[in-house]
């Protein structure tokens, strides 16, 4: 299938996102407008060093301030709270919310100064004595593999937390006999998804209930029962408000040790705490970089241009503490060949520590990165060939034809038309008139070029690099719960279990479950339940919430429906099979005279019992539970393993001109040709491609977290870490392709990652095509203005 | 601790207060006011979420302090609407064409946007750039906001008909 | 990100201003726009112990022509003198640079004198400024004085002004005849602090000969520099290309030749010499039309 079915009526309509009618109104609820009566505030103290034992902390000034209540450190924090948990197996990478007895990495927390307001919890942080012994500190994550580099955790014994070699098919055959190889390094340098509301939270402890309760700027799975363990409570005892708002997240808002903190603080204090990152606290302290890699690549191929074999080795340094960062090296295993047809691949993940600020979860979850290696090996070869770069991909793509498509890694790709999305893309950039452009700017001298990518979104969210990485961890489950409810007075409320933080979910729901009861989403109501409702959710990470969220709204839809045919049939005297729904009436498919209307289905379900079917329980309610397609497996001893369930694919043209001299980037035409399946609402699908444009535009060209020597985050603010602003994203010209999936109940696939996976790998390729003519390559990101620009002249001093 | 009495109108209505010298104008207006609307991003100027109407130019509120403010006629998101159920054509603008997704930059936007609208009633897509440029966001992308802008500027100069949505 | 603590006084009058700042001393600071200095409160890297808030001063307000000078008073919005037909007609150097001065919003707050005062050596008024040969009238409670612009800044972020001293007007002279004008500048993103940024202003006879011109370049050194070299060069000359390269590279030559944040020095060389060409090409051009 090719085009968005017909049949539907609501899913695939244009149709506005109800959420946003309380944001254009600015009332949106977010943790800084939750106000709670005594509420106090966190400032906190870091660490100036990257690596410093520390010593004593001299509170004394501090709590002399009028209006400071407490001052804690990591001692206190560590005695009372179980440490945080790394995904990988780790026993001796020990994390608290606070830096216990070594700060590991400049801007560390040490100690969390709570006051009455936040102008003086920060006077009184200024107060703290704090003595530290500097330490050497590993900052380059090469070096950090060194025997000799110091160790961030000594106990662990070394930088390296995690190293495997997966060998998935006659790699080493297939390279002994190449025609051709090539070796190269990509060069993916740490940026983050920065969100422009920071991670906040409010905790408070309800004494007599014996329950913390939290509302969270976050986007995290787990989080009330991570944040439960930590503090040594039972499950039951924390209660997670997800009606708060998030100002994006992208994968960052993962927040546990604010949380961990601000509660401990909350009950210690019998005040509701309130911990809400500034800035520099968010860009330093707040733990959410994103990846940090060097991947070491070579490919084997033919003189065709087929690649037979990839070796692919990444290197990620995921800073000071584990999390879950190392993860985001599993993922990618997910569709380690891109939507290529590569036979045999070795893929060597390492994750190492070293004195820099932790890396945490960034949309797509180390695909953009891996897409960029891939694609930029793509681009090589055709250069190395001589060929046309995109019918190098032409022939190297998985065709139509051949899905469902395994790749050696064990994922399976549900389906795809590859080759058409690339097509649409090209037709629609008019590339032959874009090929004259940038021939013609190039007659004048400039530096011009095409960029062209095409990447894989897996989507769908399971956990499979958990056990992957962490064979002790054997979790398959990951499930998405909705609660569908019909009142007595027939109206509709559709429940879901976590947080948004922009995607649309709201709209998602009430599409969703409009569309199965063929009533207007306009008249469902969608709620968030609190952490405390049975409604299991792994919260939106993983493109995967049109899917899961998809799949339990529209199973707890259908359920409440067969209810309703089961009163009107047990009503009509006719079986199941005589009976036709319409809107929300059951008719007889043979006689549709004979009818019962929606109201009198609701009235007999919640006040007639003695009309219901026996047996039946009364009112109208339902949930459902939905796992992961394809999941609930573990992954084979060579790590063989279905990861995502679903793939959606891009395909990226963009045209770009470098300035010879400043090395100043200009993008052009930008076309994304996107196929996600069934598109639920296209417009929020279309919208958060273009920001995952933007945002790839911004790890292409503009967003580093550079460190000096001395492990010193020099772009601290955002004078320095720059965000793309309405200047630096082109206009964007998205042409959709629907190849449905066959593992969803409407076709959809996810799409929450879009346009960040192919964009920085398309950027490149752009900026590549542009210094071609003059010998040169870039495989760095971010390219910046001096990167370039030091390029150009050390050729052009070459050239005299 | 350097406390002062201010005066001045916000949304149409005359407030007073007692501030301390340093609280920034938008903590006082969501701290003091509860005006959670204008939201805090960055506390150094560079984000925009923090914008406001200021005698009728956009300002960074992060960037002055609320005892600057004395006197002054502050508009802020709350105050763009029409009345109390209602929303300006530029905010519905925004809803029709998706110009936002969390929400968070979108007061700013629509304070920017607000403001060249006042001035200028057919934009093209490169003033709506430069208008929005120092507003910064990280969901959209961008494009549908110019695009509503640009719709709303339609619709502005025209009857503002139904049809005229898209 | 909150201030530390800090008194407040919003002084009527400029006499009063000063007064403040001759019995305070160091411990006063005036707050003119704050887009510069409200940051650096936020991040405590200032921590004034009293903030003198001249922005209701009317004696610091305006711009107006002073026979062969533009005057604008120190609390003049960025915004206000960008659109004002004065500045774009008699100083159109000064005009074009206040375009790249930080976006709109923070031009609506931010002043000519407290970007002149800040001193960056990247910021695009003092480089127009000091092209032009602007003077600085500065006053304390012991009287005025007028600072000449080539004696203005002292260093990165420094300038000549004492700090019981308030920044009261800029006069920028008025170039008459056939006068051109260019400012181009180099950042990562459109509305970032430039690191590199010239400003050119030529002025031509009938016959389309260049009478005199004017460059200078900031976030070359430790302060904006004037290029006397290469204005003597193009003195007398058509500007042809080849006369506007040389007089680049003369440009070029004046930076010092450290490594920095922002690029090597090879780099920084050759983005002065293209900013410089692109400058003096535009002026030329302007100038040519009229």
């Amino acid at each position: 299938m090719n085009d968005a079915p017909a049949s539907f009526r609501y899913v695939g309509k244009a149709r506005r996102a109800r959420e946003h009618r309380r944001f254009i109104a600015g009332s949106g609820r977010y943790v800084a407008d939750v106000e709670l009566p005594g509420m106090l505030h966190v400032a906190l103290a870091a660490s100036p060093h990257a690596s410093a034992r520390i010593g004593a902390i001299g509170r004394d000034a501090a709590l002399a301030l009028p209006g400071v209540r407490a001052v804690v450190t990591g001692a206190e924090i560590a005695a009372a709270t179980e440490p945080m948990m790394s995904g990988l197996d780790l026993p001796k990478v020990l994390r608290w919310p606070l830096a216990v007895g070594e700060a590991r990495y400049a801007g560390e927390w040490v100690a969390a100064v709570v006051a009455e307001t936040r102008p003086l919890a920060e006077d009184a942080a200024e107060l703290l004595d704090i003595s530290y012994d500097a330490l050497p500190a590993v900052v380059d994550p090469e070096a950090a593999l060194r025997p000799e580099a110091p160790a961030v955790h000594p106990a662990h014994g070394s930088n390296l937390l995690y190293r495997r070699k997966f060998t998935w098919g006659p790699v080493a055959e297939i390279f002994a006999a190449a025609t051709h190889r090539i070796q190269y390094r990509a060069r993916w340098h740490r940026s983050a998804t920065v969100p422009i509301e920071t991670f906040g939270v409010v905790a408070r402890w309800d004494a007599s209930a014996r329950l913390v309760e939290i509302w969270a700027s976050v986007q995290m799975p787990k989080y009330s029962d991570q944040i439960a363990r930590a503090l040594k409570l039972p499950g039951n005892a924390v209660k997670v408000h997800y009606d708060i708002d998030v100002g994006g997240s992208y994968g960052g808002k993962r927040g546990l040790k604010h949380a961990v903190l601000a509660a401990y603080l909350a009950r210690r204090l019998g005040a509701p705490v309130r911990l809400i990152e500034d800035r520099l606290e968010n860009l330093r302290g707040g733990d959410a970089h994103g990846p940090d890699r060097i991947f070491d690549v070579e490919m084997a191929f033919d003189d065709d241009g087929t690649v037979r074999a990839m070796k692919m080795r990444a290197l990620d340094d995921v800073g000071a503490y584990a999390g879950r960062a190392p993860f985001q090296l599993g993922k990618p295993v997910g569709a380690i060949v891109g939507p290529y047809r590569i036979a045999a691949v070795e893929y060597e993940p390492i994750s190492v520590t070293t004195n820099k600020t932790p890396e945490e979860a960034v949309r797509g979850f180390g695909q953009a990165p891996t897409n960029f290696a891939i694609e930029t090996g793509i681009d090589l070869v055709a250069r190395r060939l001589g060929l046309d770069r995109i019918e190098l991909r032409r022939r190297n793509m998985i065709r139509r034809d051949e899905f469902p498509y395994t790749i050696p890694s064990g994922s399976t790709y549900d389906s795809g038309d590859y080759d058409a999305v690339l097509q649409k893309a090209l037709a629609a950039a008019d590339y032959p008139a874009l090929v004259a452009r940038r021939d013609a700017a190039r007659a004048q001298g400039k530096l011009a070029g095409i960029g062209i990518s095409c990447c894989l979104e897996p989507s769908g969210g399971n956990s499979s690099f958990e056990p992957l990485l962490n064979p002790k961890n054997e979790t398959t489950t990951w499930m998405e719960g909705c609660l569908v409810r019909i009142d007595a007075v027939g109206a509709i409320v559709a429940a879901m279990g976590t947080t948004s933080a922009g995607q649309g979910h709201e709209t998602l729901l009430s599409t969703v479950v409009g569309e199965v009861l063929e009533r207007d989403p306009e008249s469902v109501r969608a709620v968030r339940a609190d952490s405390l409702w049975a409604l299991p959710s792994n919260s939106p990470v993983g493109s995967r919430m049109a899917i899961m969220l998809g799949a339990a709204a529209a199973n707890a839809a259908r359920k409440v429906k067969d209810q309703l045919l089961a009163i009107a049939a047990h009503r009509l005297g006719a079986g199941a099979a005589e009976l036709s729904y319409r809107g929300g009436d059951v008719l007889l498919a043979s006689d549709p005279a004979r009818r019962i209307t929606w109201d009198a289905l609701v009235d007999i379900a919640h006040r007639k019992f003695h009309l219901l079917p026996p047996g039946m329980e009364p009112g109208l309610q339902a949930l459902a539970v939905a796992e992961v397609p394809t999941g609930g497996s573990l992954p084979g001893p060579d790590g063989r393993v279905q990861m995502y369930p679903c793939y959606a694919f891009e395909a990226h043209v963009v045209y770009a001109e470098v300035d010879p001299v400043t090395g100043q980037t200009r993008l052009g035409k930008y076309v994304c040709g996107h196929d996600c399946g069934v598109m639920i609402n296209p417009d929020i699908v279309y919208g958060m491609t273009y920001g995952g444009i933007a945002h790839g535009i911004g790890a292409a060209l503009y967003e580093r977290f550079a460190y000096d020597a001395e492990g010193q985050l020099v772009s601290g603010s955002f004078m320095d870490y720059l965000l793309p602003s309405a200047h630096e994203v082109p206009d964007i010209a998205i042409v959709d392709h629907c190849t449905p999936s066959p593992h969803t109940v409407f076709g959809q696939k996810g799409s929450g990652e879009a346009g960040y996976l192919g964009a920085p790998a398309a950027v490149a390729s752009a900026v590549n095509d542009a210094l071609s003519p003059m010998g040169l390559h870039v495989a760095e990101l971010p390219m910046t203005p001096a990167a370039l620009g030091e390029l150009l002249a050390a050729r052009d001093e070459e050239g005299k | 601790m350097s406390q002062h009495e201010i005066a001045l109108t916000v949304n149409g209505r005359a407030r007073r207060a007692r501030v301390p010298a340093r609280m920034s104008l938008v903590d006082f207006l969501r701290d003091e006011l509860r005006l959670t609307g204008t939201h805090v991003g960055c506390e150094h100027g560079v984000c925009g979420a923090c914008s406001v109407l200021m005698e009728g130019r956009p300002v960074r509120s992060c960037l002055v302090f609320a005892v600057q403010a004395e006197g002054t006629e502050i508009i802020t998101v709350e105050g763009l609407a029409p009345d109390a159920e209602g929303l300006s054509i530029l905010q519905d603008s925004f809803w029709e064409l998706h110009a936002l997704q969390c929400g968070y930059c979108t007061p700013g936007m629509l304070i920017a946007a607000h403001a060249l609208l006042a001035r200028n009633s057919a934009p093209s897509e490169d003033e709506i750039r430069e208008a929005i440029g120092g507003n910064l966001c990280r969901c959209t992308g961008y494009k549908q906001i110019v695009d509503a802008v640009s719709l709303a500027a339609r619709r502005m100069r025209g009857a503002n008909r139904p049809e005229d949505a898209r | 990100m909150k201030a530390a603590e800090f008194d407040y006084e919003r002084p009527a009058s400029l006499a009063d201003a000063v007064a403040i700042l001759a019995a305070k001393g160091a411990d006063a600071k005036i707050i003119a726009g704050g887009q510069t200095l409200v940051p650096l409160m936020a991040m405590r890297l200032a921590r004034p112990a009293l903030l003198v808030d001249i922005n209701r001063i009317a004696e610091l307000q305006g711009i107006s022509r002073e026979g062969a000078f533009v005057a604008i008073r120190a609390c003049t919005r960025q915004a206000d003198a960008l659109a004002h037909a004065s500045v774009r007609a008699d100083a159109p150097l000064l005009a074009k640079a206040l375009a790249f001065v930080g976006h709109g919003q923070t031009r609506n707050r931010g002043t000519v004198g407290g970007s002149l005062a800040n001193a960056d050596p990247a910021a695009e008024i003092g480089l127009a400024a000091l092209a032009l040969d602007a003077e600085v009238e500065a006053r304390s409670a012991k009287g005025t004085r007028t600072i000449a612009l080539r004696e203005f800044f002292k260093g990165a972020m420094e300038t000549a002004i004492h700090p019981e001293e308030c920044l009261v007007a800029v006069r920028f002279p008025v170039w008459p005849g056939r006068v051109g004008a260019g400012f181009h500048e180099v950042s990562v993103r459109a509305s970032d602090f430039a690191f590199l940024a010239v400003a050119a202003q030529v002025e031509l006879d009938a016959g389309g000969q260049c009478r005199r011109a004017a460059l200078s370049i900031g976030g070359a050194a430790m302060m904006p520099r004037r290029i006397g070299a290469a204005e003597a060069r193009l003195a007398g000359t058509r500007l042809e290309a080849s006369d506007i390269a040389q007089a680049a590279g003369l440009a070029a030559a004046a930076l010092d030749g450290a490594d920095d944040a922002h690029g090597s020095a090879r780099y920084r060389r050759r983005v002065a010499m293209v900013l410089a060409e692109r400058a003096l090409a535009e002026a030329r051009d302007e100038a040519l039309s009229r």
